[in-house]
């Protein structure tokens, strides 16, 4: 705070509407003053702040050392380097468009996600147990699998008839293909003794497929999973390049076009943000799921 | 009494990855009957565990035929428990979830819930039930593993050397809770191992195997009576015997390694 209210901004610096990086500083300041009392009440949290302490510190430190470079000498170009104070202005008065983007980018990602992973654990697992199925398939995904999913983009907006349309089809097969790959992959590194451990009692095909198969190859699926995840966000702001009328991909490249840099910073952070919030979602539902690895991994 | 099985002239070979085929079992027979308790003992690569899978469904034989109960084996069943060499439990299903696998993948669990915690007991795990597989020891396991091949009930249970990773203490005390159970249920059990104590500990009949390929070189009938002493003088006898017969079936026949 003080480094920021007692450095004079360069000149060369446009000025922002207010104060809104120190609005921010005010708000984390709060915040930890807010955490910090609380952890002398509860244990947990205390540790957890020992812990991460030093990195939140560290996080500080960086935002100081952009803010003087970046803001307060000017040191870089002005037009690519905006103020702290402008980018999160942007969150400010940009919030109403922000949040559309936000919302439309989730749409588009939970459409995507949802149909690329449904299929790629379908053809993942039907890849694994049946052969035929198995060597069909495996030129298809060996040729589709590598072309990177925003390339098919010339062709599929031709095929769909929204660009919106096109979009999901880019996530969805930014999707299917890892997590395909690594399902099947799952479960043919299978030990050969499991599903005979199943057959000594008798087991069905299916009975062994839902109760040997998948919870085995579930650590791999998970991998999959994200590795599916930071894909699906590299096609997502492609794909919403491409003529989606909404979206933070179009917000990206609408603002860069009008060289509003502390917009593209903004929405930027936003990006990472998401990326983060999905991830740690994906985390909270591993831990759910394959709690017994716990011990038998180093986790 | 049920449990009988028939191995009539059965043969099985497999083919090695440059091609040449080697022949794991020639035309063996061979009677168990109905509650008994038989080790396969031969050095080891001989094809004993080739036999127990071909009992067991796992690998069919090439030739012959094998009977339980005078029904043909044409692929693996629940009324056939089989013991691993590793307890190859299922790490993602506690103990108990375990030894219940094979009671739920029949759709019998709901009947048989409480036979569930007599085994559990029955083994000694007692405490144990809600913790994963790799939280206790080799021991723990492979008496969960036991426990989940006969909650089921099996006609006939297959152990292909399920005691061999175990400690020397361990062991025996498993050795006298197989006893317990074969006598309690009567059982047959047929066991593969490499230890001529053990054999001579558990068995009602001892068949020693040749190596490959593998055929019976000679049966031995155990009458000792239970329970035995392992340090006995008849109990030595039959040790003796079977050791000779092993160095004559071709274990150490020849210097494996020439200085």
């Amino acid at each position: 705070m003080l480094v920021d209210r007692l450095i004079p901004l360069s000149p060369k610096q446009p000025a922002s509407n207010g104060p809104c990086f120190f609005y921010l500083l005010c708000i984390l300041g709060v915040l930890s003053l807010l955490i910090l009392a609380v952890s002398f009440f509860n244990e947990r949290i205390s540790e957890k702040l020992v812990s991460s302490g030093p990195v939140f510190a560290g996080g500080i430190l960086v935002l100081n050392i952009v803010n003087i470079v970046c803001g307060k000498f000017a040191l870089l170009p002005v037009l690519f380097f905006p103020s702290l104070d402008r980018i999160f202005e942007v969150f400010i008065n940009d919030r109403e468009l922000l949040g559309e983007c936000v919302l439309s980018s989730f749409k588009l990602l939970l459409y995507g996600y949802a149909i690329g992973g449904s299929l790629g654990l379908l053809t993942g697992i039907l890849i694994g147990f049946n052969k035929t199925f198995s060597y069909w398939m495996d030129p298809f995904t060996k040729i589709i699998g590598p072309i990177p999913p925003t390339s098919w983009s010339p062709l599929v907006l031709s095929l769909f008839s929204t660009s919106y349309q096109a979009a999901i089809f880019m996530i969805t097969l930014s999707v299917w293909f890892p997590i395909t790959i690594m399902t099947s992959n799952g479960i043919r590194n299978i030990s050969q003794a499991y599903f005979e451990v199943a057959d000594t009692f008798g087991a069905k095909k299916l009975y062994k497929i839902l109760h040997v198969g998948i919870p085995a190859a579930l650590p791999s699926v998970f991998l999959g999973l994200f590795y599916a995840t930071t894909g699906s966000f590299v096609t997502l702001i492609t794909a919403e390049m491409f003529g989606c009328k909404l979206g933070i991909g179009w917000y990206l490249n609408w603002q860069k076009s009008m060289m509003l840099y502390a917009n593209v910073y903004a929405g930027l952070i936003l990006l990472a943000l998401l990326c983060n919030i999905a991830l740690k979602f994906l985390f909270v539902f591993r831990e759910k799921a394959l709690n017994w690895q716990k011990g038998v991994i180093k986790w | 009494m049920v449990g009988e099985i028939k191995i009539e002239n059965v043969s099985k070979s497999f083919v090695n990855p440059d091609k040449t085929s080697v022949t794991a079992l020639e035309n063996i027979s061979l009677n168990v009957e109905a509650g008994s308790f038989v080790s396969l003992i031969g050095p080891s690569g001989c094809g004993k565990t080739t036999l127990l899978r071909a009992i067991s469904g796992l690998g069919l034989a090439d030739e012959g035929q094998i009977y339980v109960d005078d029904e043909p084996v044409k692929g693996p069943g629940a009324d056939r428990g089989f013991a691993f060499q590793q307890s190859n439990l299922y790490p993602w299903l506690t103990i108990k979830e375990n030894i219940a696998f094979g009671l739920k993948a029949r759709g019998i669990y709901k009947e048989k819930k409480s036979d569930v915690d007599e085994y559990i007991e029955m083994v000694n795990l007692k405490g144990f039930e809600n913790s994963y597989p790799h939280q206790l020891s080799g021991g723990m396991n492979q008496r969960a593993s036991l426990a989940r091949a006969l909650v089921g009930k099996p006609k006939v249970l297959l152990l292909d050397e399920p005691l061999g990773a175990l400690d020397a203490f361990t062991r025996m005390n498993m050795q006298d809770e197989i006893l317990k159970i074969q006598h309690l249920h009567s059982i047959t059990m047929i066991m593969v191992t490499h230890d001529v104590d053990e054999a001579v500990y558990l068995s009602d009949r001892v068949v020693i195997m040749t190596p490959r390929p593998a055929k019976v070189e000679e049966v031995i009938d155990i009458q000792l009576s239970r329970p035995r002493a392992r340090g006995s003088q008849d109990f030595i006898q039959y040790r003796t015997k079977i050791l000779k017969i092993l160095n004559y079936a071709g274990e150490n026949k020849e210097p494996e390694y020439y200085l």
